[in-house]
């Protein structure tokens, strides 16, 4: 059992409000881990209910040219699982917001899984999301992270079977990260349309949470998926505006009004 | 043709722990579409007897062993023996496995081939396949290793390939590894990505040693007639360890003969510029496989260097890792310089110009010869070395010069 009930208590409060939990993602360590937990806190203000902490990896295949760009100059920053979990722990002080790491498997495994669900733990870290660990191999992960009481979510595709999909729904929990399209991470126009039988398909196994990710960009992204899913979560749009952004004074600000105007919360001057 | 299957993954594609599938979801269901559609066609004779077919008279297969006389007298030890995979169409052993996965390509529908490649022979190999089937063909390249092999370049062009520069990472082989997997990750509907080595995730590592099995199989029939008996020691270079792991296969219930694989020891191993992943790296995860990998302390991927860009990746292909904790095979490594000076070896003693990964091998094998009077020592020359003119001209710049000997 998770140690806490903050991913179930994040969604339980999205839907509560009859609207989807935003899902943030951010490359720990960009542009500087000192920077990291104060970005992460701004994001929470403008709206994130959940914060997915990337773990900065040299080989991110699964990522487009924005979280490749991201996780390249957080690793340059000096950043490794050790730093991570203490922006962890320094977010952790100041917030209540759930926390899910969000990484490869080489650092991981690196670091060791009984050492990571301790730590991660301690860290106040809520759940576990490691991209390139398929179902079939995440049976020794998925033990040690969970009998610290911390929650493995896994990716849905659109291209997984019935079968698989039912695996990934048995083996997540906290919530499920439906994948929306194929190809990499990274923002598009438009969010595809199938995604929304693939969401139906998933909730017919399982009652867990399901949060969409992958090319989610815009408001009408965000209020398009929140009719159908649980949860959506933007990563590439954000690791762009640190990108842009840079050692800006004001990128806070400007993260805490990009996460406001995806949830509808800004006063936007048309 | 071949003996029966002599060390088999487990269902998940498991040699020993290594192996695997390490892979976002969205690339499951294509690995499983692959392995399903190679179980059935390693099955099917007609399949079987169009590859045989291809191999021959396309390929140029079987290719000989020959035995180098005038090196090994000079050496004065055991007798050397080359596999000439270096004879093959497109100049290396690369074609046995592209023609294979062109194949079953077909047959899963597929009308578009990518392709990583680090040396440029598995990308000149694909883009020959795809010419030879009408397929659309674009090959992933580090912009690095473009540069080192330019030729290559345009003799994927010339055959209808595009070859997209990869400017990401080091620019090297992994790096068009990724490019490659996200490529295919966006789509799959239409396209199959012909994996270049024993690598990657199942059934890819299994499958691309199947393909290449044939020069083991040959060689050890051939070694039979000439030699009268088994070689004692059969030495390979070992980038994914595609090459190595072909000629191994048929051996390996031979326990009498060990098994040499040959690392890119760069610079050498103490500068950390090297691909020794057996003497340098540990068990970790790369690109869909498990198995040694050159990383740091922090679980990231080492930069590797060898003068050799077809042994220029971090990972080995995980049934050689499995090979070697089994002690059944033993991989040592050679430097740069050592290659290079084989190389010139072999083209001044027998008149072949290897390519500069198989240069490893050979290297090896001159290393051991001396000591080893009365053995026979068989080694995989996987290559030609004419992709390798502008390397050997900028090494030996004395051959070079108007006035050169």
């Amino acid at each position: 059992m998770p140690s806490s009930n903050r991913i179930a208590e994040a969604f339980a409060a999205a839907k509560a409000q009859s609207r989807p939990a935003l899902v943030a993602y951010l490359t720990a360590g960009d542009p500087s881990p000192e920077r990291s937990a104060s970005l992460a806190l701004a994001l929470h203000r403008g709206g994130a209910g959940i914060l997915e902490l990337g773990v900065p990896f040299s080989d991110p295949v699964a990522d487009g040219p924005v979280i490749q760009q991201a996780s390249d100059r957080a690793l340059k920053a000096g950043t490794n699982v050790r730093r991570v979990l203490e922006i962890a722990a320094e977010i952790r002080r100041h917030s209540a917001m759930p926390i899910v790491l969000f990484s490869y498997l080489n650092p991981l495994m690196r670091y060791g899984f009984d050492a990571l669900a301790r730590d991660a733990r301690d860290a106040g870290i809520d759940g576990c999301l490691i991209t390139d660990l398929s179902v079939e191999e995440a049976a020794g992960p998925v033990s040690k992270l969970r009998a610290a009481g911390l929650d493995t979510v896994f990716l849905a595709a659109p291209t997984s079977t019935g079968r698989r999909l039912k695996l990934v729904s048995e083996l997540s929990s906290g919530f499920v990260y439906v994948v929306s399209r194929t190809g990499v991470t990274g923002e598009r126009s438009d969010v595809a349309a199938s995604v929304e039988p693939l969401v139906n398909r998933i909730k017919s196994m399982t009652g867990k949470p399901l949060a969409v990710g992958f090319g989610v960009s815009k408001p009408e992204h965000v209020a398009a998926i929140g009719c159908y899913a649980d949860g959506v979560i933007v990563g590439s749009a954000i690791m762009r505006i640190i990108e842009q952004n840079g050692h800006a004074p004001d990128l806070e600000s400007r993260l805490e009004q990009f996460m406001r105007s995806l949830s509808g919360k800004e006063d936007s001057p048309r | 043709m071949s003996n029966d299957p002599i060390q088999q993954p487990d269902s998940g594609g498991h040699f020993g722990p290594y192996g695997g599938r390490y892979v976002p979801e969205i690339l499951m269901a294509p690995l499983e579409e692959i392995e399903r559609a190679y179980a059935e066609a390693r099955q099917d004779a007609a399949f079987q007897a169009e590859l045989a077919g291809l191999l021959a008279n396309f390929a140029g297969r079987p290719t000989p062993i020959y035995e180098c006389k005038r090196l090994s007298a000079i050496l004065g030890g055991a007798r050397l023996f080359l596999k000439r995979e270096d004879l093959l169409h497109t100049g290396a052993h690369k074609i046995n496995n592209c023609l294979g996965q062109v194949l079953l390509a077909r047959r899963m529908g597929k009308t578009r081939i990518i392709a990583e490649t680090g040396a440029g022979q598995h990308g000149v190999a694909t883009a020959t396949v795809c010419a030879l089937f009408g397929l659309e063909c674009v090959v992933y390249m580090g912009e690095e290793d473009m540069r080192r092999q330019r030729l290559n370049v345009f003799r994927m062009r010339l055959l209808g390939a595009r070859v997209e520069s990869v400017t990401s990472g080091s620019r090297t082989l992994k790096d068009a590894v990724s490019a490659a997997m996200r490529d295919w990750a966006a789509n799959i509907e239409n396209t199959h990505y012909l994996l270049g080595s024993a690598l990657g995730a199942h059934p890819y590592p299994m499958m691309v040693r199947d393909f290449h099995r044939c020069t083991g199989d040959e060689a050890r029939r051939q070694i039979l007639a000439q030699a009268g008996r088994l070689p004692d020691s059969i030495v390979a270079c070992v980038g994914g360890g595609s090459n190595a792991i072909g000629i191994f296969t048929a051996f390996i219930p031979d326990t009498q003969v060990s098994l040499i694989g040959v690392e890119a020891g760069g610079r050498g191993l103490t500068t950390g510029n090297h691909a020794a992943r057996i003497a340098g790296g540990s068990p970790g995860v790369l690109q869909g496989a498990y198995s040694y990998l050159l990383q740091d302390d922090d679980g990231q991927v080492s930069l590797t260097h060898s003068v050799s860009a077809g042994l220029d990746y971090a990972l080995i292909g995980p049934e050689h890792a499995w090979l070697h904790d089994q002690g059944r095979a033993r991989y040592t490594n050679c430097t740069d310089v050592d290659a290079l000076n084989a190389a010139r070896t072999l083209a001044r003693t027998e008149g072949i110009i290897p390519a500069l990964e198989s240069s490893h091998a050979v290297a090896e094998a001159i290393r051991l010869a001396p000591q080893a009077a009365g053995k026979i020592i068989l080694v995989n020359l996987s290559g030609r070395g004419d992709k390798d003119t502008g390397i050997y001209r900028e090494n030996f710049p004395e051959l070079d010069t108007p006035d050169a000997q």
